[in-house]
């Protein structure tokens, strides 16, 4: 029975895991940003599904939909406001400016947690889940929304997937994390390209964010954490590998539910961040990193 | 040129000097949050080594601190020796993790180090909570021996601490030493085949800012009279610690110390506008990193040129 209940919680915190993460590898493979305010664009999604659905009373599916946009407005502003000045300064010499990138996103992070603590204080929340009720599945009683959350991130996957490789957006995507000189030459504007990178990733965020919320809750406490956990991931899988970004997200998440479920709670992270080091020495480019 | 430089000295000088005439005029409040400032100075002045001379991505300078600070803390009050013993012996638990750290440095680089370093400072906090029985775990561990109860000989301690430890940064990062650093961290292969032994310098690199880290780190213990995850393990020290070197200057040593006087000077006067002071701050750092990269002491050199 415990075998059971650690496979089903496994496979819905990996699934969530895997959704996080894959917007913060897919903005560093088309534009090469690590964006390291990732876990502020999921908290600002939560939180705004959280303060409609709960302050104000509205539907779940509204205040999902409401902490969707929140997310993917703020991704913009990440990008408008902070990514992109940086990459065109002149005054930032081009081998230092991912640096730059890297420390201003940093702090754009703490911005948005210091704002939302300013605001809704940093207790914990729970999202409205979309839907409410336990199923009993092969004698587990699981609630519905855990199943319901997973197939969504599935979905969504899915629907990228088609996109990055069934459409003509998808192939100037990739054409463009190959080289995006030669697709200048080829006379594609690059700066479109990359806002429409960016539009994807703020949905991705937005998507994750309040899916993550409804599950594990949420709160300005939680940013660094989801930062560190989608860059761990990311790594661990290698950077830009969306197929090894959703192994390593199985990997860590069944490690992390085995661990708390068979060890300890409190030891949770411990063994996940082991093998990052591990993994890190004997194949610095990650699981199916190329490099 | 020379005449910039006198300049630069006297300005420097004059400076120094009112902080050593400060004691006798303010309050043990303000002398109190200098004395913690000047901690952080060297905090800030010993990652500049790594970042902007080696040019090596630590997001972890509170792993080498905290290892300074932990390291005091238990032999302090678990193992009874005495201050000055238990400041050494932390010191040396963070030259020791300093040098652990530069073993991953030497095959990984950029994002992939700075990972490393990350996920060393979340290791070193939950072996905190786990061994809570050693370390005092989210509490913190008090420790029964103090650097002094008066808030002008602390003062004078930092303030000392401070100049002595900046004075031979400034001068490692001036000697052969810091130059063959850039230049490794620029470009290795390049570096190397000059014939430098650029892995026997960055890991000496790595043991010096781990040992001025380490230092401060347990001083600072001494000074607050506990150890705590909050006050030197916490990433967000950390990132102030990267926010005060970028924001002062990189690659100058001295920029670190005024961008962290800077940041909690900063910080206390914007005290009354509540929860929100730690979001301005960061909003000018930000505004300083996008505007003016090369931090305070650039902007000064920028307008001297003009």
């Amino acid at each position: 029975m415990l075998a059971l209940q650690i496979l089903i919680d496994g496979f819905a915190i990996s699934t969530l895991y895997a959704l996080g993460a894959l917007g913060f590898t897919l903005i560093f493979g088309v534009s090469g940003v690590l964006n390291l305010a990732h876990g502020g664009l999921l908290v600002v999604s939560a939180m705004a599904a959280w303060y409609v659905g709960t302050a104000l009373g509205a539907n779940a599916w509204v205040s999902a939909g409401v902490g969707i946009g929140a997310g993917l407005a703020v991704t913009l502003v990440t990008y408008g406001a902070v990514v992109r000045p940086v990459q065109r300064s002149r005054a930032i010499p081009g081998a230092e400016r991912e640096l730059f990138v890297l420390t201003a996103t940093l702090l754009w992070g703490v911005m948005l947690q210091e704002l939302l603590d300013y605001w809704f204080s940093d207790t914990p929340v729970a999202v409205k889940p979309l839907l409410s009720g336990t199923v009993n599945f092969l004698g587990v009683r699981t609630p519905i929304n855990e199943f319901l959350t997973a197939a969504i991130a599935w979905a969504v996957m899915g629907l990228l997937w088609l996109l990055v490789n069934r459409t003509d957006i998808g192939k100037r995507l990739r054409a463009t994390a190959i080289n995006p000189r030669a697709l200048t030459l080829l006379g594609f504007d690059l700066e479109r390209i990359y806002l429409v990178a960016w539009l994807i990733y703020g949905l991705l965020a937005g998507i994750a964010g309040v899916l993550i919320g409804s599950f594990l809750g949420s709160g300005s406490s939680y940013i660094a954490g989801l930062t560190g956990s989608a860059f761990t991931i990311v790594v661990l899988g290698g950077l830009g590998s969306v197929s090894g970004t959703l192994i390593a997200a199985y990997v860590v998440g069944y490690i992390e539910t085995l661990t708390a479920y068979l060890i300890s709670p409190a030891l949770r992270e411990v063994p996940a961040l082991l093998l990052l080091i591990a993994v890190m020495y004997v194949r610095p480019q990650g699981l199916l990193g190329k490099r | 040129m020379q005449a910039f430089k006198t300049r630069n000295i006297l300005i420097l000088a004059a400076i120094l000097a009112i902080l050593v005439i400060l004691p006798f005029g303010a309050g043990s409040y303000v002398l109190g949050v200098l004395t913690t400032a000047f901690y952080f100075a060297v905090f800030a002045m010993s990652w500049d080594l790594l970042f902007g001379y080696a040019g090596e991505v630590n997001f972890g300078p509170t792993f080498l601190i905290g290892l300074g600070a932990y390291g005091a803390g238990i032999g302090n009050a678990l193992l009874g020796m005495p201050l000055p013993i238990a400041v050494l012996f932390g010191t040396a638990a963070a030259v020791i993790g300093g040098v652990a750290l530069a073993i991953p440095a030497l095959k990984l680089s950029g994002p992939y180090l700075g990972l490393i370093t990350l996920v060393a400072v979340l290791l070193l906090q939950q072996a905190i909570v786990i061994f809570a029985g050693v370390s005092g775990g989210e509490i913190g561990l008090s420790v029964p021996s103090v650097l002094s109860i008066s808030s002008k000989i602390n003062y004078a301690y930092a303030l000392i601490f401070m100049i002595i430890s900046g004075a031979i940064l400034l001068t490692i990062a001036r000697s052969s030493l810091g130059m063959i650093l850039q230049a490794a961290g620029q470009d290795r292969v390049a570096a190397a085949a000059l014939g430098f032994d650029v892995t026997r310098h960055k890991i000496l690199a790595f043991a010096v800012s781990a040992f001025f880290s380490g230092l401060a780190g347990a001083l600072l213990v001494f000074y607050l009279g506990t150890a705590s995850v909050n006050a030197v393990v916490d990433l967000a020290i950390g990132i102030r610690v990267i926010i005060a070197a970028v924001m002062g200057g990189r690659r100058t040593i001295i920029g670190g110390a005024i961008g962290a006087i800077f940041l909690i000077v900063a910080a206390e006067l914007l005290r009354p506008l509540g929860q929100l002071s730690s979001f301005v701050v960061a909003l000018m750092a930000l505004g300083v990193i996008m505007f003016f990269p090369d931090g305070l002491l650039g902007m000064i050199a920028a307008r001297r040129r003009s």
